[in-house]
């Protein structure tokens, strides 16, 4: 199988994961401003995802669109890193989330610019743009919750302290993604940790927000292992082309 | 029969308004990357302003209501084809068309070589309403992807600005 196919995955099911979530966040913001922007943003993960599938299944060569890839895929054939399946929890709890990924997808774009593949580099250069703007405004809530009220502190701090362990999925290096960045077509994930890291550490330093001295990493999303919360998920956004698989609206 | 060129094309295009910005069409916004005239064939090469705009199925379908009675009469199957590169940017809307922008109540992007929009700054964005400066950032999501939320300290005018990318 064409190695592109899996490393499509990734990126494709990242996007999906994280932009069906947001999606949860219709009619339930905090505020309308931050429904409205939330939803946004998950408009753009779904854009993103249907770029990265539709391209996953053209590679492929099996037939296989982006709807055939995001409904008819069980659980351990998701590539998703872990942090896009946690659950939504609380505003802050999908701030921290958003904020994590963003600053490692800004990365991650910009490498993926570069791509040999210009299919590859077209969607991430396309992305790039999106993902900075998304950085904006995680940033900048990251800012506002650590660096506010008592409370706010506190809770933002929960989260941050809860998400971290699932960070390191994000870098999952393997043989593919090495490949991948030797034949110059795709980025290793491993690569983008450092810039990820300068760009968390300036977070802290205006936040006002620790980072735990130990943090445990907990891995597999990469290759198909994942946590309890994906099955809910992919059961509530597959139901319905599952059990009406022809359905047109 | 005097068969269309490219140009011919696109000025039928012109008359395509953009579904949520009507009083621009979808050659002026940038989405209409180009017109490809084969033997027998037709392609509409347009690009997404965000990668998740849910108007691009509509755009692609009024493109298609449009086009296709001129298709039909020169025998042209008509494709509309979605390509991501170059990336859509706001500078392909030209002066025009961002004082048309600002005349419907739409704070108009401006142009990206404005480094202060790059590094998170905010550039003077003016109110479409009474030109004040003195205007504040709302949300940075607006009513549809492209735009972000501002209100007027002068005037009191809440209003969209077209987010410069």
């Amino acid at each position: 199988m064409d190695a592109r196919f899996d490393y499509l995955l990734r990126l494709g099911d990242d996007a999906l994961i994280l932009g069906q979530q947001l999606g949860l966040w219709t009619g339930h913001g905090p505020a309308l401003e931050e429904d409205i922007a939330l939803t946004n943003i998950g408009l753009d993960q779904i854009g993103q995802a249907r770029a990265w599938l539709t391209l996953a299944g053209r590679i492929e060569g099996q037939g296989r669109d982006e709807d055939r890839l995001a409904y008819f895929r069980d659980q351990a054939e998701f590539r998703n890193a872990l942090l896009c399946e946690r659950p939504n929890g609380h505003f802050g709890d999908t701030i921290v989330r958003q904020f994590l990924f963003d600053t490692y997808a800004v990365g991650l774009h910009e490498g993926l610019s570069r791509s040999s593949d210009p299919e590859i580099a077209a969607i991430a250069r396309k992305s790039a743009k999106e993902s900075a703007y998304h950085l904006r405004h995680s940033r900048a809530w990251m800012v506002r919750l650590g660096d506010g009220t008592e409370e706010s502190h506190a809770k933002v701090q929960q989260s941050l302290d809860d998400l971290l362990p699932y960070v390191g999925d994000l870098f999952h290096s393997d043989e593919a993604t090495q490949n991948a960045a030797v034949e110059g077509w795709g980025v290793d994930p491993a690569e983008l940790r450092e810039g990820w890291e300068a760009r968390f550490n300036e977070m802290l330093d205006e936040s006002g927000l620790t980072c735990p001295e130990s943090v445990p990493e907990q891995t597999g999303g990469r290759v198909g292992r994942h946590t309890e919360q994906l099955s809910f998920l992919l059961a509530e956004m597959q139901v319905l082309p599952r059990t009406y698989p022809d359905a047109q609206w | 029969m005097v068969m269309r060129s490219p140009d011919d094309w696109l000025a039928i295009l012109e008359t395509v308004p953009d579904p949520e910005i009507p009083v621009l069409n979808v050659v002026e916004m940038g989405i209409v990357r180009g017109v490809d005239c084969t033997e027998g064939g037709l392609t509409v090469r347009i690009t997404p302003t965000y990668m998740g705009c849910p108007a691009m199925d509509a755009i692609a379908d009024d493109i298609r209501t449009t086009l296709g009675p001129f298709a039909r009469e020169e025998s042209r199957s008509l494709t509309v084809e979605l390509v991501y590169s170059p990336a859509w940017t706001t500078d392909w809307l030209d002066d025009k068309a961002q004082a048309k922008l600002e005349a419907y109540g739409i704070a108009p992007p401006g142009k990206t070589s404005d480094k202060r929009a790059l590094n998170g700054e905010a550039p003077d964005i003016r109110c479409p309403k009474c030109k004040s400066t003195e205007t504040e950032l709302v949300s940075l999501f607006g009513s549809t992807a492209c735009k972000a939320h501002y209100t007027c300290g002068s005037c009191g005018e809440p209003f969209d600005h077209f987010k410069c990318i």
